[in-house]
């Protein structure tokens, strides 16, 4: 039984269609890396499986021991304000609200939630600074933390990277194949960076207006979206043999 | 100075005035927090508006003040909470739109009925003398309510208030808080804008939220300290009303004046002074 399956799912957005007849299913412990055009329904998808917006046709099905709110989830930046007064500890605490339903306080399991994930992601020594006089990469980390803390079955990450120096990118993305190896977190990750995703990613979906991929990174080198999106990146014998440079088959 | 203040406090209007105004700094300045991170400082200056303009309303139908203004107050403020969503009319157009029609109808109304001008005063800038025996009990039964709610809520307050985004996708009805926050906030403006004016209620929300973020760094402590700021700057505020015979509202605003500028200068000394001295 998969973890999250895709079953011929259409969203639209603003009355327009973005994704038609999406299939595509992800097991426990896969790392999913979603890459696309700007505009081709990457945030849209996201959505639909954080239950946000309801797909036009088909449906998202989870399976049975993952609720809606089971989901951990690291937004875009853009949405935190700059001058907030919170400490990183308050902020990773609140990730712990999605399983409190209607009460009103954490409980002690909450809080050693928030701090072993703290300790996962070496962040326990700023746990009393203020969010705001962080760097990038530690702000993403601790957006991290707080996912993790509402979730270590699925996170969902939008644009983790963005906006990080070279540096900060690669400890994200090294944090991240650490949640996902070593803690079977599955992951699934919008990204920008194709070059990242295709050497992190064991699984690509490509959104795109005509046709959409789906399968397995090796498999998406070889694609012919994927060589046109990564251009020569693609290092297999043939295209070293040909000495090809960009869009062209491999079937 | 105690037989000042059992002086002070041998007016029952004044010890009324004065418990009233510490719950409603408190209530306000707890919400406040809130309101001034997610942007809607202005929504407590048009509420007090629309509340100008449904007591203007009370008064000429001789109708009870607070039973008549609370509900068009409430209404009004899931009205600009739901104006702010749509896109079609920006929050700060919405509430600008919306104070200045309140309050050129409440204008028309008293003009319009007989022998109201020290009324139409005592609305814009508020007077101690408005709160009857009736009223105190409402106002401390519904701030009451307020501080409870924000207590009870105030995890959730936080995570909305931090990060609307992040609360929608794990399951949080943001919107439903949002709604409880503009009710509770509805409530706080119509029993306090007896007491502190139209024109001034609205610094209430804003001051202690402002100044306290001066200094702290965590969400807590900036709600515990703006409760505690409020509190301390309505009382000094109703001594130097009584002292020098001057407004009160306009008193307490002034010590909440006074009051950020002294912080402004912790936090600026505090940023300037290395950590390791």
């Amino acid at each position: 039984m998969s973890l999250l399956k895709c079953d011929n799912v259409s969203m639209s957005y603003d009355g327009k269609t973005v994704i038609s007849g999406l299939n595509f299913s992800l097991n426990s412990g896969e790392y999913l890396c979603v890459v696309g055009e700007n505009g081709s329904g990457k945030s849209t998808l996201m959505k639909g499986i954080l239950g946000l917006m309801q797909p036009t046709t088909g449906k998202i099905v989870f399976s049975d021991d993952l609720k809606q709110n089971q989901i951990g989830y690291l937004p875009q930046q853009s949405g935190i304000q700059k001058d907030f007064p919170a400490s990183v500890w308050e902020v990773v605490l609140s990730g712990c609200l999605s399983s409190r339903g209607l009460r009103p306080f954490y409980t002690k399991a909450n809080k050693e939630t928030a701090y072993k994930t703290m300790e996962r992601l070496n962040i326990l020594n700023i746990r009393h600074k203020c969010f705001r006089e962080l760097s990038g990469g530690q702000q993403q980390r601790v957006l991290l933390a707080r996912a993790l803390s509402s979730s270590k079955k699925l996170v969902l990450l939008d644009e983790p990277v963005t906006g990080l120096d070279p540096i900060s990118s690669k400890e994200m993305y090294y944090i991240i194949n650490e949640i996902n190896k070593k803690d079977k977190v599955t992951v699934i990750m919008v990204s920008h960076d194709i070059i990242s995703a295709v050497d992190h990613a064991d699984h690509i979906l490509h959104l795109c207006e005509k046709d959409a991929f789906f399968g397995k990174t090796s498999q998406y080198l070889h694609s012919e979206l994927g060589s046109r999106f990564l251009f020569s990146n693609c290092n297999c014998d043939i295209c070293k043999r040909t000495n090809c440079a960009k869009g062209h088959r491999h079937d | 100075m105690i037989e000042f203040f059992s002086e002070m406090l041998s007016y029952g209007f004044l010890t009324r005035a004065i418990g009233v105004g510490v719950l409603v700094s408190l209530c306000a300045a707890l919400l406040g927090v809130s309101l001034v991170l997610k942007r809607y400082s202005m929504i407590g200056d048009g509420l007090s508006h629309v509340g100008f303009g449904a007591l203007a309303i009370a008064a000429a139908l001789n109708l009870a003040p607070l039973q008549v203004a609370i509900p068009i107050v409430i209404v009004a403020a899931f009205l600009l909470l739901r104006l702010s969503e749509s896109s079609r009319i920006k929050g700060d157009a919405a509430i600008a739109i919306i104070s200045s029609g309140a309050l050129a109808i409440g204008v028309l109304i008293t003009s319009l009925s007989e022998g109201m001008n020290t009324d139409l005063n005592n609305y814009l800038f508020g007077s101690i003398l408005a709160i009857t025996k009736s009223d105190a009990v409402l106002c401390v039964i519904l701030s009451l309510i307020v501080i409870v709610m924000f207590i009870f809520f105030y995890n959730k307050i936080f995570a909305v208030t931090f990060d609307e985004n992040f609360a929608k996708a794990t399951g949080t009805n943001a919107n439903i808080y949002n709604m409880i926050i503009a009710l509770l906030t509805a409530l706080t403006i119509v029993i306090g804008m007896r007491i502190m004016g139209t024109l001034l209620i609205s610094s209430l929300i804003i001051f202690p939220a402002l100044t306290s973020m001066r200094v702290c760094k965590t969400f807590k402590r900036v709600v515990i300290l703006s409760g505690v700021l409020s509190v301390i700057c309505c009382i000094f505020g109703f001594i130097l009303s009584y002292m020098y015979d001057t407004p009160a509202g306009a008193s307490i605003v002034v010590v909440n004046i006074a009051a950020f500028l002294l912080f402004s200068l912790f936090g600026l000394i505090q940023t300037k002074i290395p950590k390791n001295l």
